[in-house]
Formats: C-alpha cells, structure tokens, sequence
C-alpha cells in the first residue's frame, strides 16, 4: 500500500504550524517522528491533504529544566531519554521506559509528544507520564493552555487537542527523593505493542501514592490512592479495582491487567 | 582445492552479494518504459459480483474478468478418485469465494497512482454467507463455495484399518482433539512479478519471485494458450520461499496478459499487507485422534480424523488435497504401529487457498502424534521416551516399511532420542522442576520425533495425479575455456545455498575449485526443466544429477589428457583438477584449452560429444530419502501471564551425509525459527463472515532474534542407501517438531495444574484458557465427589 496524494509543509515556527493547521475545509495532521502516522499513511487508514512536518520548529525540540522538573519538547526523541541526552527529574524512570518502546530504530525517529497525540491506549508514555501526574502545555490560535496528561487523554486515540491545536511540550515533575517506582509491561516480544501495562508511583515526600492500568482499550485506569495495594499484596482488590475502571469484560484482559499492576508494585519493594 | 568437497563446511559463495546489498530481487528490475499494477481486492469473503462501476476516465486503466477473452482459469487437478476440482480465475468472474480475491488490475505510472484508481471503482455485491470453520463446513446445510458441488469437500480419503480388534485388549485408550492454526508464510521477500513482452523474440519474458519457474512457465502456457518457447520465466535472487514461490498466481497469469494487451512492461509486487490478507495460507489442520496402547505404552492402534481448511481454490500445480491426504499416509511417524486407521477432508472455505509450507503436512501430524504418545505415556505413568523407544522403529529393521508403505531407508531413531533426552540432561530439569523456581514459574520438558520423507519422485507423485509428477532431475554441465565450470541445474536456491554445494559436489569429483563453478539457475531459457525447489529435493535430486555428469566428464577429461600425455587412459587418474599418469601431470584447465582453442592436438579418438554434456539423475529407489531428527526443548511457564519462555532447545538430527554441515545447521536454525513460530505465534484468525484479522505484523507476529534461542544441534550420519554420497533432504526438517516439542514441554509445566493445551499457536489467551479449564474441571470433580460422598452418608 502506498499513501494517498498529500501536501507537505515544513513551518519553521510554532505560529505558522498553528495557522496551518487551522485550514479551514482541509484534513491537516501533524507529522514528527512518523513511526505510527506513517504505516497508517501506507495503509490509508489517513488520508490527509495537508502534512504538516513540526520536526523544524525550534520550540518543540526545546528541554527546559527547573526545581519543579523538566519542559521535554514534544519532538523529544524516545532515544534522547533513553541515551540521557535530556535531563532526567524522576531518577531513572523515564530511560527506563524510553528503553522498553519498541526498537532502537522507532527511538530513534519517535517522539514523546507524537505518542501522546496519537493516543494509543497501548503506548508507554500515556501511562508512565499519568502515573508521574505531567502535565502537557497545548499551544493553539489563542495561546498556551496546560492540562494533566490523565485529561489529555480522552479515549483510544482520543484527546483533548482541538484540531487547531498542537502538543507543544512535556511537563515532567521532579520526584521527591525518597520516591519509588514500578512498571510492568506485558507483550509477547519486544517491539510489541503492550497487551497490559502497570505503573505505580510511591513519593511519599510529595504525598503521592498512585497505581496506573495501562493499555486498556481506552484511557488508563487511575487508582489515585494506592497506598492501600502498595502496603500489601492484595489481588482481589487489584481485580475488583480494575472492574470499576471497566476492564470485566474479558477475563484474560482483566487477569493480566491484574498481573501486571500487582508485578509493579512487587518491584517497587 | 582439497577442503572444498563433499562434507566441508566452506562459507557460501553467495553470501558476498546478499551480505553487501547486492542481491538483485525481482523489484529491483526496471524496464523501460515499465508501469505498475494494483489490483482491486475483494472486501467480502463470500459474494455474488455485480456491476462493476469504473469511472470514465479510468476506462483504459482498468482490466476485468470481462476483458480477459480466451485466458483459462487455473486449474489444478488431482486423479485421486472423487477429488473436485475448482476453477481459479485470473480476475474474480460473477462471484468472489475469498477475501482479497482479484477484481480488477489497475495500470499507472506508479503504485501509489494505481491504488488510487483502485479505489474510485465501486463494485456491487450481494454478500453470500460464508464458510469459515472446516468442521461446520461440512455440515449437510452449509452454505457452498463452489455450488456445483453440492458439498464442501475436494476430497475425502481413507486408510482402513482393523481398529475395532484391539479396542478390547488396549489398557490405555486416550483421545485428544487438536487444531494447528492458519498461517501466513512469510517469506522476508513477499511475490512479485515484472512481465514483458519482446516482439523480436515472439516471447514474453516474466520476472518471477519464484521457486519452480518451469512448473510456473507451463502452467503460464495452459492459461494463456502460448507455446513453452514463448515464455521465458525468470526468477532472480529470491529471498525465501517455503512453498508460497511455488504457486502459480492469478496475478502472474494476469500481468502477462496485460502486458501483450499493451505492449509495455509491467510491475505488480507483492506487499505486506496482500500476503497477509489475499495471499495463499498453509497449515490449518484439525485432529481427532485416538490411541489404543498396551500397558507399559506400546502402541496398538492410532484412530484418527483429521480436516484440512484448504481455502477456496485447488492451487497450482500443489492441488487442494496433497496437505489431507499427506496426513493418511504419514501420520504414523517413525513409529512401528500394528493397526491404524484414518480419514481425511480437505475442505473448501471461503479464505485464501491452503499450500504446503516447509515440512508440508508433517508440522501438523508431528503435533498431533507427538502429543497423543505424551498422553499415553501420563497414562502409563512413564517418562515420554521410555514410550517413544518402545515403538520407534530400531535401525535393526532398516530399511523399514511401515503400515502406510513409507519405505524408511536407513537410520537410528532410537539413538537420536537417547541423545536428545541426554544432551537436553532429563534427570537435571526434573530435579529443577522438584526444587521450583524462585519466580514461581513452571518448567517443562518436551520431546518430539518425526522423521520425514524429502526428494521423493515419480513413483510417490504419480499416484496423486497432480499437475506436478518429477521425473528424473537433469544438470547441464560445461567445462569453460580456462577449465572453470557452468552448472545449469532447474531447481531454484533461495536461501538454501546451492550455488555453493553444488560447487562442492563438483569440487568432490572433479577438483575444480569452488570459485571456478558458476551455478546457473532460474532461468528456464538457461536451465534444463525440473519441477524445481519443493520437498527438500535439491541436494538429493540436483546434487545426483551434477554427480552424474561431473563422472561423465571425468571420462572424457581423462581421456584427452591421456591423449596429451601420451600414455594410455586406464594409466591416468583425475585427482585435484588434474589428470595423473606416471610421469606427469596436465590440469583441466589445459585440457578445456585444447579442447577449445587448440583442437589440432586432440588425440583421434576423442569423445566428439566435448566438454559439455546434460545429464539425469534418479536415485536406485524413488520413494524418497527419510531424514530425522529429535528435538527436545525446556521451557518456563508464567502461569499467571500465560507467557512461555523456551531455556533450552536440542535438535539431534541425520540427515544422512552433509554435504556441507553449516549451512544444514542454518537450515536447522531457520526450520526452527519458523517452528517457534507455529508453536508460539503465527496465527491468522477469521472473524465470522471470513475476515482475516491480522492485517500488518502488529498483529501478525512472528518471532524474531530475540524470541528463537541458538539450538544446541547434534548431527547422526546414516548414510541413504540409495542416493549419490548418501544425502537425504533435510530442508524442510527444522520446522517439524518445534510445535509439538514445545506443546509437549508446556504440557509438562502445566501437568500440576490438571492443565493442557490443544491447539498452536500456544497464545497466553489460549494458555490461561486452559489452565482456567482444568481449575473448572477440578472444581466440578471435586463437588461431585463432595456430593457422592454426601450421598453415601446419608
């Protein structure tokens, strides 16, 4: 399958992406890393008439860090994180992640703020970034706004971004010092995308105790208060948690939910 | 030159090229003035064809069934009575029987151009139910694939057996019902055809990423009414074929047509998503097997059923029912089995034809035999080899013929159990799975056995009646000017490095060193005809051929360099390139200079017939060579996940002699490969109205480094009794028995838990299936004897 016909711009500047992307009567989409937007684009699963390609645009390939944490620019590479060629606020977690998404070569061209545009409920950064509780700067025709990633994200492959908006950057909090940290990821073989995954934050110097199921068919489900789970091991909670969050359906789907998010936890002792 | 024979392991002589990017595959070719061609696939897998609506502007960019006059549809018969055979036609006529099927062939300067009038063509259709499960197909009110038939079924077939004497005296009775999963083949390269039509040669001329070009070219000549010396098929380097380059494509039949339709060349290749989706699947099997065993686990009887999906079309020339019927005649294995029965189906569906992919039939009856001898030896309470040695046939009865008439023709299978079970260490990974795992995983050991007949020929092919019998194999062997040597053999290497060892059976006979022996092949213009490159046939069939010929002109070399050195032949001898006599010495080099560009010093007598000669080859008895390997394999089981994680994997193989060890340690490995991926991961499920889900390889998965382990390999070398050197096939061997190895080792893990898994591949869904099953079944066992023990009581 090769793509259908498509104009490609390359704006210097965040203002001139945003005016392109608010072209009226146009199906515009924005074009970073490439390494899902691309194989849709083959299969016509997307059919834009406008590619708009960010991966010029200063702004986005900026890396701010301050006390409260870092400002990763959405075109943040997976593999910068991954080699530490920005800085990390969580002691070590996301290289860590960054490591375990797909293969070197799709590091190497994907980006953070891509995967989280894109929304796939099986992707890493959605559920790592709402356990850390970022947040992502949006930039649109009337300004920046700022939401939590957990908000950001409305549904598979769904979000909060207007189509006149773009994902500027991340915002990553520093963690307390004392903080601990578990992910689980569950696929057959790396480079998979995720069939479950579970995340869990312990920083008890910041008063965060939070639990995230992953790779759900749709949003991550976020147990904001875990303290109880992470004090001891307790499946039937683990279960019954997940069912509120929606994940009954299938039995498979809600046991290595379960599995996943009681191995995170595990590792965090 | 001496280190380059039969037996030496030398790097092949085809890996610059491929190693460097410098292979040339069928989509590197460009030709002038060359157009590319995609093709309108059907959405439905079962529906009546409509109007056809193209848009004007299209109208000379658009080929249907309808302007396709006087193109035969591909047929490919069996004379195996009561087969059915079907018409495949070239592009969809009144009714598409799978999705993906051709509908039209659309022509731009590029693909993407093609698709994009592709997808302005509506079609109207009337959808048809469709016939998705082999076992409902059958079923007296099925919906039909091909109406005229009246049923699903291209062919049924028995081998009757007295089953009913033993059921009285068997003390083990176990019966299992087992499915291997649909899958695609995969080839790194997928198919892809470059078709042209030269009017100074009156012959068109079609690249082809293909493995038997001259059954291809034949089968181009039915269906498009040309005579053989007007086509001319080429197939380049290709990257892989395991059965799926065998087939004649529609699309092949196609853009010949189109091509002397409109008088320029032609593009169509094959991508990802149209081999996952369109194009032929292999090894859907469903068993229903029952053992009948004494005690102590010697066998009595085997009972069996066993269905085949064959998918819409008799695919050329392999047919429908050579997978089913392949299951009657070997389903007993490397077993000594006293009674057995077995019925076949191969069943029609509306989903992609079936096809032999490497091992053919025997992936699935190794799984299916290997895990029922697992059942009865938890019924004997037995270790699974002290099963399997009580009824492998010993190498004292070889040459053997077993119950179906398999003439197995040497070897031990006994001996490569013993060191399969010793080099795998059984007491050790028993002591492990006594002691537990810290992370609370469950180990697993697992054997399987197979043996498996490969280059068998006319006598075998004969009986099946397919557009496909192989007779015997020819090479035309040159001398070159300077003494090198030109192989022209008709089979195809694509991946099994035959431009090497067919230059170390040269080297072998004549001395000439590999460098000199240019293998020429893929090319029927070039290329004595031969059914080509299937049932690991190669090495065997092209290797005697070329063993053949290398004597014959040994002959005639010695004869001339007699002449030269004057002395008489029978004082000469060719040792290392060179003829010998008492006093001196000439090279073959000189001798082909004499011969060409000198022949005034000749000697009288010479051979006229020259320095070139085309012989044929069969080996003393046809019924194929039978290789045979044990595979045992440890695994760990998350039983929580249902993930399974393969430790240790040993293959103890023969394959008679080898003619070079390392790249049969590669096949070995690659066979493996592709093993793991029927046992673990390859699947290609259909929704109800005969979709196919996986339409990328995210979702189709395959196994990659990460996932197949570095086989621990041992080799036997029991030489054929009837072959050149004593080589059996052994090409396919590799992905036989990962499936029922592996099934058999997660049976092993799972044993604690009442649980076991039936079907491949062996997903964590199917895994936790099972395990929920047996805690089911436990659970129901247990309040049944909670209740008969209430009832007693009271």
């Amino acid at each position: 399958m090769k793509p259908a016909r498509f104009d490609y711009a390359r704006p210097a500047s965040l203002g001139e992406a945003v005016a392109l992307l608010g072209t009226r009567g146009t199906v515009v989409k924005c074009l970073a890393g490439g390494q899902s937007l691309g194989p849709m684009l083959n299969l016509r699963l997307v059919q834009p008439d406008l590619l708009v390609d960010i991966t010029r645009i200063p702004e986005l390939t900026r890396v701010e860090e301050d006390g409260d944490g870092v400002l990763l620019g959405a075109c943040t590479t997976h593999a910068a994180i991954e080699d530490g060629r920005v800085p990390d606020v969580t002691g070590g977690v996301l290289p860590a992640v960054a490591q375990g998404i797909a293969y070197r070569a799709v590091r190497s061209r994907g980006t953070i703020g891509g995967s989280l545009a894109h929304a796939d409920p099986a992707a890493d950064w959605i559920t790592c970034l709402t356990a850390l509780g970022a947040e992502i700067v949006v930039h649109g025709p009337s300004g920046r706004r700022e939401l939590a990633v957990a908000e950001f994200m409305r549904g598979g492959f769904e979000t909060a971004l207007e189509a006149d908006e773009i994902l500027e950057a991340v915002r990553v909090p520093r963690l307390g010092a004392g903080a601990r940290w578990g992910y689980y990821k569950v696929n057959r073989k790396p480079g998979e995308f995720a069939h479950a995954i579970g995340a869990v934050l312990h920083d008890p110097e910041r008063g965060v105790c939070r639990a995230v199921a992953g790779a759900t068919e749709s949003r991550p489900i976020v147990i904001e208060d875990a303290s109880r789970l992470v004090a001891r091991s307790d499946r039937a909670a683990v279960v019954e948690l997940l069912r509120e969050g929606g994940l009954g359906a299938d039995a498979y789907s809600l046991q290595i939910h379960a599995v996943a998010l009681e191995r995170a936890i595990r590792t965090l002792s | 030159m001496s280190g380059q024979g039969v037996g030496k392991s030398v790097p092949r002589k085809e890996d610059d090229r491929y190693l460097r990017g410098r292979g040339q595959f069928v989509a590197d070719i460009k030709l002038p003035g060359m157009k590319e061609v995609a093709f309108l696939r059907s959405p439905l897998a079962h529906a009546r064809i409509g109007d056809i609506h193209i848009p004007g502007k299209w109208r000379d960019a658009v080929f249907t069934a309808a302007d396709l006059a006087g193109v035969k549809p591909i047929r490919a018969v069996s004379s195996l009575p009561g087969f059915k055979p079907s018409e495949q036609p070239c592009l969809a006529r009144n009714k598409v029987r799978q999705v993906g099927e051709a509908i039209a062939a659309c022509v731009a300067d590029t693909r993407a151009e093609a698709e994009d009038i592709a997808a302005e063509i509506e079609v109207d259709f009337e959808e048809l139910p469709a016939v998705v499960d082999m076992i409902a197909a059958r079923a007296p009110d099925a919906p039909l694939v091909h109406e005229e038939w009246g049923d699903n079924v291209f062919l049924e077939s028995l081998v009757d057996g007295d089953v009913e004497s033993v059921k009285d005296k068997a003390a083990i009775r176990v019966t299992r019902e087992l499915r291997t999963a649909r899958q695609c083949m995969m080839p790194i390269e997928g198919r892809g055809v470059v078709a042209a039509w030269d009017p100074r040669l009156d012959q068109l001329i079609v690249h082809s990423a293909a493995q038997m070009p001259h059954v291809t070219r034949t089968g181009l000549c039915e269906c498009l009414g040309l005579d053989h010396g007007q086509v001319r098929v080429v197939a380049p380097d290709v990257g892989g074929g395991f059965g799926y380059k065998g087939v004649l494509l529609p699309e092949e039949v196609c853009l010949s047509w189109l091509t002397m339709r409109l008088g320029h060349p032609l593009r169509w290749i094959e991508d990802r998503r149209e081999h996952l989706t369109a194009g032929a699947n292999c090894r859907e099997h469903h068993y229903l097997i029952t053992a009948y065993a004494e005690a102590d686990g010697r066998l009595l009887a085997i009972d069996a059923e066993a269905t085949v999906d064959s998918g819409a079309y008799s695919i050329y020339p392999f047919s429908a029912c050579l997978e089913a019927a392949q299951i009657g005649s070997i389903l007993p294995g490397p077993y000594d089995l006293p009674v057995y029965r077995c019925r076949t189906w191969s069943v029609a569906s509306n989903k992609s034809p079936i096809m032999p992919y490497r091992g053919v039939a025997r992936t699935g009856v190794c799984f299916a035999m290997e895990l029922i001898i697992d059942a009865i030896a938890r019924e004997a309470g037995l270790e699974p080899h002290e099963v399997r040695l009580k009824n492998l046939v010993p190498p004292e009865a070889m040459p053997f013929d077993n119950i179906t008439g398999k003439h197995f023709d040497s070897g031990d299978y006994p001996e490569s159990l013993r060191r399969a079970v010793a080099e795998i260490d059984l007491p050790a990974v028993r002591a492990r799975q006594q002691r537990g795992e810290a992370d609370g995983r469950l180990i697993g050991l697992g054997l399987a056995i197979y043996c498996e007949q490969a280059a068998h020929g006319t006598s075998v092919y004969a009986g099946w009646g397919i557009p496909m019998v192989p007779g015997h194999e020819q090479a035309a062997l040159r001398i070159t000017p300077d003494g090198g040597l030109e192989v022209r053999v008709g089979v195809h290497s694509h991946g099994q490095g035959l431009e090497t060892t067919l230059a170390q059976v040269v080297n072998e006979i004549l001395g000439i060193a590999i460098d000199k022996v240019k293998v020429v092949h893929g090319d029927t213009q070039l290329t004595p005809y031969s059914t080509g490159t299937w049932g690991s046939r190669c090495m065997v069939m092209a290797g005697g051929a070329v063993a053949t010929g290398c004597r014959a002109l040994a002959g005639r070399i010695m004869k001339i360099g007699a002449g030269l050195l004057q002395v008489p032949v029978a004082e000469v001898a060719l040792e290392d390139g060179r003829v010998r006599g008492a006093a001196g010495s000439v090279g073959i080099d000189e001798v082909a200079q004499v011969w060409y560009l000198r022949p005034q010093d000749l000697p009288d007598d010479v051979d006229p017939a020259g320095l070139e000669i085309t012989a044929g080859y069969k080996p003393e008895r046809d019924s194929g060579t039978f290789s045979y390997a044990s595979h045992a394999v440890v695994v760990a089981v998350d039983a929580e996940l249902g993930a399974v994680e393969i430790l240790d994997y040993v293959v103890i193989e023969d394959g008679g002699k080898l003619v070079n060890p390392m790249i049969v340690d590669g096949q070995i490995q690659g066979g493996a490969a592709q093993g793991i991926g029927t046992a673990l991961y390859e699947e290609m499920p259909f929704d109800a109205a005969g979709q196919p889900l996986a339409s990328t390889l995210a979702d189709y998965l395959i196994p990659g480094a990460t996932e197949v382990p570095s086989l621990r390999i041992g080799h036997m070398e029991t030489l054929s009794p009837y072959t050149e050197f004593g080589v059996k096939g052994i090409g396919e061997g590799g992905a036989i028995a990962p499936p029922a190895a592996i099934a058999n080792a997660v049976n092993d893990a799972l044993r604690p838990l009442g649980a076991e898994v039936t079907e491949t591949p062996i997903t964590p869904r199917r895994l936790l299936a099972a395990i929920a099953k047996a805690q089911r079944d436990g659970a129901q066992r247990d309040g049944a004897q909670r209740d008969g023990a209430q009832g007693g009581g009271s």
